[in-house]
C-alpha cells in the first residue's frame, strides 16, 4: 500500500513515474503540454538554440500564443510574432494561435481543450495555475525552463505541500467567482499559499461554473500559489465533453492525504469585493472600497471576463450610459468569446452604454497597449494584479474587481456596488 | 568570496517593479539592466556598482514570471539578492539564469543601505562590514546548488543534449 497523496502529489508523481513523492523532495517530471506566449518566446527560442536544440520533443504538445502583444502593437512585437510564426512553421506545431484565432492563452487553451485533468502543464507564465480549475497540475516557469522543456519534453519540480481550502455557502446577488477569488487573496495574504498547492473542495464546489473556477485559480498565483485543483466532477467532465483533444483519466486525493494547513471559506453573506491599490490582497466590499473617481474601466484579461462575466456586465450596463469621464475597454478574451458576444447581443450593449470594444488580446493589463493609463490615473480592472505601474504609469492605480463591480463602477465613475446602480 | 555594498529594498518588490512589462518588447536582453528597479530607485540601474548586494524583505519578485526580472538584476552586475523570502517564480527563475539568491531574514531586518557586504556563495555566510556582524543565510538543496555549478538550466540541458 502506497503512502496517501493529495492530486498535486499523485499528478507530479505519475508523471515522475514514482508511486510516491514526499513534499519538499525535487523531481524530474515528464510534461503533458508546453505553453509560451510573446513574452517568453523569444527568450525561449533563444535558450532553445544554446541548448542546441533542432526539434521539439512533441509538435502535439507544444503551443505557442501570441496574446500580450497582439495585434502587434510596434516593430518590435511586429518581430516577436513573426519568430514565433518561423520557430513553430519550422517544428511543425499542430496548436499555434495568432492573429484572428489567438486570445489570452489561459482562456484559449481551456476553451479548445488542450490542457486536460490529471496533466501536468507548464508555460512561461505566471497564470498557468489557471488550469487548475481543470484538475491538472499547471504552473508558471521561466523561459529558461522553457526552453529546456521544448528539447527535453520534462523539468524539475519541487514537490510542494498541499493547502485544502474549503469552499462553503451561498452565493448573494451579483457576487461571483473573483469575488470568491478576492476574499481567498484577502484571506490568504501574498504568502499564504507560499510554494504550496492549493487544492479546492467543499459543498459550494460542484456549484461552482468552469468559468467561475478559471477564474479562483487564476488568481491564487497572488498568494503565491505553485498550483490551485478543483477536483475533477461532473462540472469538469461536462465542459470537456465536446473540447477533450486527448483521452483523459480522472485523478482525486487520497481521503487519507496529508495537508500542510486547512483555509475555510463561506460565501453566504459576501458581497461584491474590490482589491485597491496596489495590492491584490487588500480586499473590502466594493461599497466600502471608497469613492475615487475613476478614468478606466477594463472589462478583460484572463481573470474575469470570460462568457459568463461578459454576459453579467452586460447586464448591468443594459440601457445605461458609461459615466462621461471614463473610458470602459471591454476585451474579450478569445475570439469565440467575442463572437458569442456579438450572437448574445452583448456587443451591441457594451457598445450602446459607450465602451471601447478591443480585440481579443491580453490589453492594457500587462500595460502594454489597448488603454494603458496615464499619470494619476485610476482604473477599475476585471483583472488580476493591481501593483504599481502595472497598467500604465508608474502613479496610476487599479482596483480590481469582478465584472459587476467593473460594470457598476463605469456607469457611476467611481468603485461601486452594482446595487447602486440597479436601485 | 562577493563583495560590495547593499541597496535596501521593501517588501513584496514584483516583477512589474524590477522590469516594467512595458520595456519586454525591447529584445536586447542587456537593456533591461539600464532600468531594472527604476520605478522605485532611477539611480540604481546607474550607480550599482559590480558585486553590490540587493537586500530585500519578503515576497521579493512577486508577480509576473518573467525570466527578465532576474536576468535584467544579474545584467546589471548585481553579485547576489538577498531577502527574507523569494517568490515562487522569482526563486526557480534566478537559479535556472544563474543569479545567487539567499533567503536570510536575519541579514534583510538588519543590514542597512549602503553596508559593505562579504559573502561566501558556499556556506552562505553573509558579513556585514559596518556593523561587525555575520548572519548565515538558509541551506540551498543540493539540486539547485548543483544548477548553478552548472551554469545554469540552459548549459546543463545542453551539456545532457549535446555533450559539451
Amino acid at each position: 500500500m502506497n503512502q496517501p497523496q493529495t492530486m498535486s502529489q499523485k499528478i507530479l508523481a505519475s508523471r515522475a513515474g514514482l508511486p510516491y513523492v514526499e513534499p519538499g523532495a525535487i523531481i524530474e517530471a515528464e510534461l503533458d503540454m508546453v505553453l509560451a506566449n510573446d513574452v517568453s518566446t523569444p527568450m525561449a527560442i533563444r535558450g532553445f538554440k544554446e541548448i542546441g536544440g533542432e526539434r521539439v520533443f512533441d509538435p502535439a504538445r507544444v503551443v505557442l500564443v501570441a496574446d500580450h502583444f497582439t495585434p502587434n502593437k510596434d516593430v518590435g512585437s511586429a518581430l516577436i510574432t513573426k519568430e514565433i510564426n518561423e520557430f513553430a512553421m519550422s517544428n511543425h506545431l499542430e496548436h499555434r494561435f495568432q492573429g484572428g484565432r489567438s486570445g489570452i492563452s489561459h482562456v484559449l487553451l481551456a476553451e479548445r481543450g488542450l490542457i486536460l485533468p490529471g496533466e501536468l502543464v507548464v508555460g512561461a507564465d505566471s497564470r498557468m495555475v489557471t488550469h487548475g480549475a481543470l484538475g491538472a497540475f499547471a504552473t508558471g516557469v521561466g523561459a529558461s525552463d522553457l526552453s529546456a522543456a521544448l528539447v527535453t519534453g520534462r523539468g524539475w519540480f519541487q514537490v510542494p505541500a498541499t493547502t485544502k481550502v474549503e469552499l462553503g455557502g451561498d452565493m448573494g446577488p451579483w457576487v461571483g467567482g473573483m469575488d470568491i477569488a478576492l476574499a481567498l487573496l484577502r484571506l490568504l495574504g501574498p504568502e499564504g499559499a507560499h510554494y504550496q498547492s492549493l487544492e479546492f473542495t467543499g459543498p459550494l464546489v460542484p456549484r461552482l461554473s468552469m468559468d467561475a473556477r478559471l477564474t479562483i485559480s487564476n488568481l491564487m498565483v497572488e498568494s503565491g500559489a505553485k498550483a490551485a485543483l478543483f477536483p475533477v466532477d461532473q462540472v469538469t467532465t461536462d465542459y470537456l465533453k465536446d473540447k477533450a483533444k486527448r483521452s483523459w483519466a480522472s485523478v482525486a486525493p487520497d481521503p487519507e492525504a496529508v495537508y500542510s494547513k486547512t483555509v475555510k471559506l463561506d460565501v453566504t453573506g459576501l458581497e461584491p469585493q474590490a482589491a485597491r491599490p496596489h495590492r491584490p490582497h487588500d480586499v473590502a466590499p466594493a461599497r466600502r472600497a471608497g469613492y475615487e473617481p475613476v478614468d478606466q474601466v477594463f472589462i478583460g484579461s484572463c481573470a474575469a471576463a470570460r462568457l459568463e462575466d461578459l454576459r453579467v456586465a452586460a447586464q448591468i450596463l443594459t440601457g445605461k450610459q458609461v459615466h462621461p469621464r471614463v473610458r470602459l475597454m471591454v476585451i474579450p478574451p478569445t475570439p469565440r468569446i467575442m463572437l458569442q458576444a456579438v450572437r448574445e447581443g452583448l456587443v451591441e450593449i457594451f457598445l450602446a452604454a459607450g465602451g471601447i470594444m478591443g480585440p481579443p488580446s491580453c490589453g492594457p493589463c500587462a500595460g502594454a497597449h489597448l488603454g494603458v493609463l496615464a499619470a494619476g490615473e485610476v482604473a477599475g480592472a476585471t483583472a488580476h494584479r493591481n501593483y504599481r505601474g502595472r497598467m500604465g504609469h508608474p502613479s496610476s492605480r487599479i482596483y480590481l474587481a469582478g465584472p459587476a463591480v467593473a460594470a457598476a463602477s463605469a456607469i457611476l465613475g467611481r468603485v461601486a456596488d452594482p446595487a447602486e446602480v440597479l436601485s | 568570496m562577493i563583495s560590495g555594498m547593499a541597496w535596501v529594498f521593501g517588501d513584496h518588490i514584483s516583477s512589474d517593479a524590477i522590469i516594467p512589462a512595458r520595456y519586454l518588447h525591447q529584445r536586447d536582453p542587456h537593456s533591461w539592466a539600464k532600468v531594472v528597479l527604476g520605478d522605485l530607485r532611477p539611480e540604481f540601474a546607474g550607480q550599482v556598482g559590480f558585486g553590490d548586494f540587493i537586500v530585500a524583505g519578503r515576497n521579493f519578485g512577486c508577480g509576473s514570471s518573467r525570466e527578465q526580472a532576474p536576468l535584467a538584476i544579474k545584467n546589471a552586475g548585481v553579485g547576489a539578492v538577498i531577502a527574507h523570502s523569494f517568490s515562487r517564480m522569482f526563486y526557480r527563475n534566478a537559479f535556472n539564469m544563474g543569479l545567487l539568491v539567499f533567503t536570510c531574514p536575519e541579514a534583510a531586518a538588519r543590514v542597512h543601505d549602503g553596508d559593505r557586504l562579504n559573502l561566501d556563495p558556499y556556506s552562505g555566510l553573509i558579513e556585514d562590514v559596518e556593523q561587525d556582524t555575520s548572519f548565515q543565510a538558509r541551506p540551498v538543496d543540493p539540486y539547485l546548488t548543483n544548477l548553478v555549478s552548472q551554469g545554469g538550466l540552459i548549459k546543463k540541458i545542453r551539456k545532457q543534449i549535446t555533450g559539451r
